[in-house]
């Protein structure tokens, strides 16, 4: 009986503490910088874009929400032709990013993406770029990887020495 | 009491038991989201208020399914006997000095007869439903509430023996010099735990029990049925709350104030109470209830009208 009376006495001293609730739409909640929300795609520093459409992101979503056909451009850079999310599917996992080895698909701390209708929620290549780097400036995948394309030969990557003529017996 | 008069009263009483019945609604969401720190409903209209009015217009649109198994004509007839015995009840609580229904000499026992009417209602419905669960609540409530009946009805004995009457005007009238919640402080800690499980409040609400019997009787109600059912819950709470302030807290009686305002504060402070109960306390068990009744609270409450009994007559 005795405790039935203080717990009931300390729940109504409840009524003097600070409310937890966030009032939403007009109180933003405090949201961490690695949250998982919208996703996006980036762009290297130069403005190119970062996808090479790889299709690793595809393979290693667990829903299968994300569809991409892979292109070629004239200089020999590849490209999505197309890039789709479907975010009705989409369960914000965060493992397209970890698999994406050019740092271009990134999830943002943006969850405000309610729609009236399901079609709505399917985003497409220029829905999901972005004008910027996202979560890794100055990040090129082109000026580090040892891919040659046009403009750039093998070896002339950062960081990269010229290839060795393995049929010349010079030093 | 003319006759205009006393209809007015009487649809003063229905529309303002009604109101409160449904603001308890409200009320209980708002205090008990204060007491677990949040805010409660609070979009709708001044500090939510109209939440009340919103969830109406929803529930009056949803279907009113009645299972193709159930017992229809009892079906539809149990939920309403709650809101009805338990409306009749207030018509002998005295509000105010002549503000009053039916100045019944046997108030007390008009009181008491309704309310244990309102077991009909859940025992009916959870019969009528033909399902397991709403069969166990049903049997549940027709024990708690019989056990729970017997010393609700004794703990109030005290009361009568002290102010010699049954008419709830004259109980009041008695207690201008010294509430009953002094002498008789045994008998309101009886009475309010019994009307606690009279109204199966949390934390007597084993007829529906959520974790257990899905929501015990009115399992299968839906639509206004269901609302009818909760609507009985709050208007048993007031109902108790104003039997409470009325028996044991001197009614309308209080200084400065005018008699129906102290009345609605009282009644307020023991439905706030109800409320707190419910935010703070967990559920016993079936068999902790009844043995709790049987065993403790029924020889407590004979107890305490000995005693008062004997200090009555040796104070000649």
């Amino acid at each position: 009986m005795w405790s039935h009376l203080r717990s009931m006495w300390l729940v109504f001293l409840h009524a003097f503490r600070k409310r937890e609730t966030v009032l939403y739409p007009e109180v933003k909640p405090a949201i961490p910088p690695r949250w998982r929300g919208r996703i996006i795609l980036s762009r290297d520093p130069d403005g190119g874009e970062r996808c090479v459409a790889c299709y690793l992101c595809a393979v290693a979503c667990p829903v299968d929400c994300i569809a991409l056909q892979a292109a070629e451009d004239e200089y020999g850079r590849r490209y999505p032709a197309f890039f789709r999310i479907n975010f009705s599917r989409c369960i914000f996992c965060g493992f397209c990013e970890e698999a994406c080895p050019t740092c271009a698909i990134q999830l943002t701390p943006d969850f405000e993406m309610g729609e009236y209708h399901r079609a709505s929620l399917v985003y497409e290549k220029e829905d999901l770029l972005i004008s910027g780097p996202g979560k890794y400036p100055g990040y090129n995948f082109y000026r580090v990887a040892g891919l040659a394309i046009s403009g750039k030969a093998k070896g002339e990557a950062e960081n990269e020495a010229p290839p060795v003529d393995v049929k010349s017996l010079l030093p | 009491m003319n006759v205009t008069g006393t209809l007015i009263t009487i649809a003063a009483v229905l529309v303002a038991a009604l109101a409160i019945a449904g603001l308890n609604i409200w009320l209980e969401r708002r205090l008990l989201g204060l007491w677990q720190d949040r805010y409660g409903p609070n979009r709708v209209g001044p500090f939510g208020l109209l939440q009340v009015l919103a969830d109406m217009i929803k529930i009056f649109t949803k279907e009113d399914w009645i299972p193709p198994f159930a017992d229809k004509p009892v079906f539809v007839i149990a939920p309403g006997i709650i809101v009805v015995t338990t409306l009749i009840a207030f018509a002998v609580i005295p509000y105010a000095p002549g503000v009053v229904v039916s100045g019944l000499d046997i108030g007390v026992l008009f009181f008491l007869a309704m309310s244990s009417l309102g077991v009909y209602s859940v025992v009916l419905a959870g019969w009528a439903s033909d399902s397991k669960y709403a069969l166990i609540g049903g049997l549940r409530a027709v024990a708690q509430m019989l056990g729970y009946e017997v010393y609700l009805g004794l703990s109030i004995m005290g009361v009568v023996m002290l102010a010699g009457s049954f008419n709830l005007r004259l109980i009041v009238e008695a207690q201008r010099n010294l509430w009953f919640c002094i002498p008789q402080f045994l008998g309101l800690v009886i009475f309010f735990i019994a009307g606690v499980a009279e109204a199966h409040r949390l934390p007597f609400d084993l007829p529906e029990a959520e974790s257990e019997l899905v929501a015990g009787y009115h399992s299968e109600y839906s639509g206004m049925k269901f609302a009818l059912f909760f609507f009985g819950e709050y208007l048993g709470i007031t109902l108790i709350s104003a039997m409470i302030a009325t028996l044991f807290f001197g009614g309308w009686l209080g200084p400065w104030l005018p008699p129906l305002a102290w009345f609605a504060l009282k009644t307020f402070f023991f439905i706030c109470f109800f409320i707190l109960l419910r935010a703070s306390l967990p559920r016993p068990r079936y068999d902790q209830l009844m043995a709790w009744g049987w065993k403790i609270m029924l020889p407590l409450a004979l107890a305490n009208i000995l005693v008062t009994g004997a200090v009555i007559v040796t104070r000649g």
